[in-house]
């Protein structure tokens, strides 16, 4: 078992239905395991944020992060996967 | 670790306030590839730099994409030149060669065609002080800097007299783009052997083989967080620049130790400067304004510029195991949207430049001047800002452009990350005979202070 390597996926944009259900089969289809996940509605407007690992052997970073914006655009959607360290590195000391 | 009002911070910073790194630079040393045949030694540097730098590019765009964060620019700094071609006769050469080294590679720039000149000058410095002006109008990346004084040496007035005709010269040779060629040539006081930032990036003597260092940037995160504290105490916005500055140099030092790692190439600096570029919300002048002055250049500017720098310092410092470079608040005139507005309506001179410049991190930055601005009157400019950095104990640079043919008022466009600038007048009083004296000005006192 590799090291737990974490990762960000971030959504942002218009509720619409299936959202959770097409991220989430991106992330299967790479082996991508999700760790923690946390997901509101304000007006209208969907945000999602999880937290996942992409330590897998049968995890690309790159198609992920491909995969994610192309369906991003296609939803209208603004779709990303970030490694972990920024967010902590901005953030804790 | 999972807070996700912390995440869409990040996000929101990136997004809509700009939050980049702004440069990975590698620095490159070009020592062991010293000899006095001058294709050998072009062919050498070429390759030198071709291999050491061949995956920079890659790497900063893998960051790039896995970070989320942008990095605007990859850099490649060398030996300052006039070091390495003290046996050929031709150093010009050595600049195309630097070139083709740089586009190989694929960077946005590459400096060190550069001279270290405080004290005196041998016959390589003058070779290449000489030539500079043919480099830059021959080369696309090719950047230039000479250091013509020191807080422990003085000031080498031959040098500043020099320097004085050679960018007005670089100017003429880049006629056609508006003198272009001196938004690549700076003229420093106690220039650091580490800076990442362009145009007066070199790799100093006392580096090692090669170092990947970084520029960190976010004008418009500082703006945004001050945007919340208005109507608070003074002592209230100074803490709100250091807390930003620490998050911002955080991401600057993080993505340092990852190229570092990735690269197989030791870790030099960060550098904590605040530099802006023309995008909308990414303007150091528009954070001295949100501090509460009407327009930047105004009296209170200088008070409000010191606060800014010293509060980044003081925030970067603890986020970074090596803090480096200039390290404080940029002020280039062409490349700020509201340094442009506020020499547009008048309320930014050259003089409040200068005033500047004393607590700022660096000097007279991309600031275009008319194009009959005489050789000693640019000479004169230089002597002024470098005896600031010599009496402070700092770095202060001189980046003017005498654009051909332009005058006051007019608008000098630079295109991309360089900008646009008004034309600003000079002083037309001559200091001629003063530059024409030459000789050194000795090392300051540093007792007896006041």
């Amino acid at each position: 078992m590799n090291e737990m390597r974490k990762a960000v996926v971030s959504v942002l944009g218009n509720d619409q239905r299936g959202i959770i259900a097409k991220v989430t089969r991106v992330l299967y289809e790479h082996d991508v395991n999700i760790l923690d996940l946390s997901q509101t509605i304000l007006s209208g407007l969907f945000s999602m944020v999880m937290m996942v690992d992409v330590s897998s052997e049968h995890c690309d970073f790159d198609s992920v992060s491909r995969e994610l914006s192309a369906l991003g655009e296609e939803l209208g959607l603004q779709i990303r996967i970030q490694r972990g360290e920024i967010f902590d590195a901005m953030h804790h000391i | 670790m999972f807070n996700t009002s912390d995440i869409w911070e990040t996000l929101r910073m990136i997004d809509h306030q700009k939050l980049d790194v702004r440069t990975i630079t590698m620095g490159i040393s070009l020592f062991n590839c010293v000899t006095d045949d001058e294709k050998l030694l072009c062919s050498r540097v070429y390759t030198r730099i071709a291999r050491q730098a061949e995956r920079l590019v890659e790497v900063g765009r893998a960051i790039e994409r896995e970070y989320g964060v942008p990095i605007v620019n990859k850099r490649i700094s060398v030996t300052p030149a006039a070091l390495i071609s003290g046996g050929i006769k031709h150093p010009e050469k050595l600049a195309l060669a630097l070139d083709s080294a740089a586009k190989e590679t694929g960077v946005d720039f590459i400096g060190g065609y550069s001279a270290l000149v405080h004290k005196a000058m041998t016959e390589a410095d003058m070779r290449l002080i000489q030539s500079i002006p043919e480099a830059l109008a021959t080369t696309d990346l090719v950047c230039s800097s000479i250091n013509i004084g020191s807080t422990r040496a003085g000031i080498n007035m031959d040098a500043v007299r020099l320097m004085g005709q050679i960018v007005k010269q670089t100017a003429e040779r880049t006629g056609d783009r508006d003198g272009l060629g001196c938004a690549k040539l700076v003229v420093f006081c106690n220039a650091v052997e580490d800076n990442p930032f362009m145009a007066g990036a070199f790799h100093g003597p006392g580096e090692g083989d090669c170092a990947v260092s970084v520029g960190v940037s976010g004008p418009g995160v500082v703006k945004v967080a001050l945007e919340k504290v208005r109507g608070e105490p003074i002592n209230v916005v100074a803490e709100t620049v250091k807390r930003t500055a620490f998050q911002i140099t955080r991401v600057g030092q993080l993505v340092a130790m990852e190229a570092s790692r990735r690269l197989g190439v030791p870790f030099g600096i960060v550098d904590l400067s605040l530099a802006p570029t023309p995008a909308v919300g990414d303007s150091v002048a528009a954070i001295l304004e949100e501090m509460g002055l009407e327009c930047c250049g105004t009296h209170g500017t200088t008070a409000a510029l010191a606060l800014l720098n010293d509060a980044v310092k003081k925030g970067g410092v603890m986020a970074s195991s090596n803090v480096g470079g200039l390290s404080g608040a940029f002020i280039p005139v062409s490349e700020d949207s509201g340094m442009i507005h506020a020499a547009e309506v008048g309320a930014l001179s050259l003089d409040k430049l200068e005033a500047m410049t004393c607590v700022c991190s660096v000097g007279l930055d991309m600031i275009a001047i008319p194009g009959d601005t005489s050789a000693e009157t640019i000479a004169a400019i230089i002597a002024d800002e470098a005896a600031i950095g010599m009496v402070n104990n700092k770095t202060t640079a001189v980046r003017v452009i005498p654009a051909p043919g332009r005058r006051e008022g007019d608008v000098v466009e630079f295109g991309g990350l360089l900008g646009h600038a008004p034309v600003i007048p000079v002083n037309r009083c001559s200091p001629a005979e003063f530059i024409s004296r030459g000789g050194r000005i000795p090392a300051p006192l540093h007792s007896l202070r006041n």
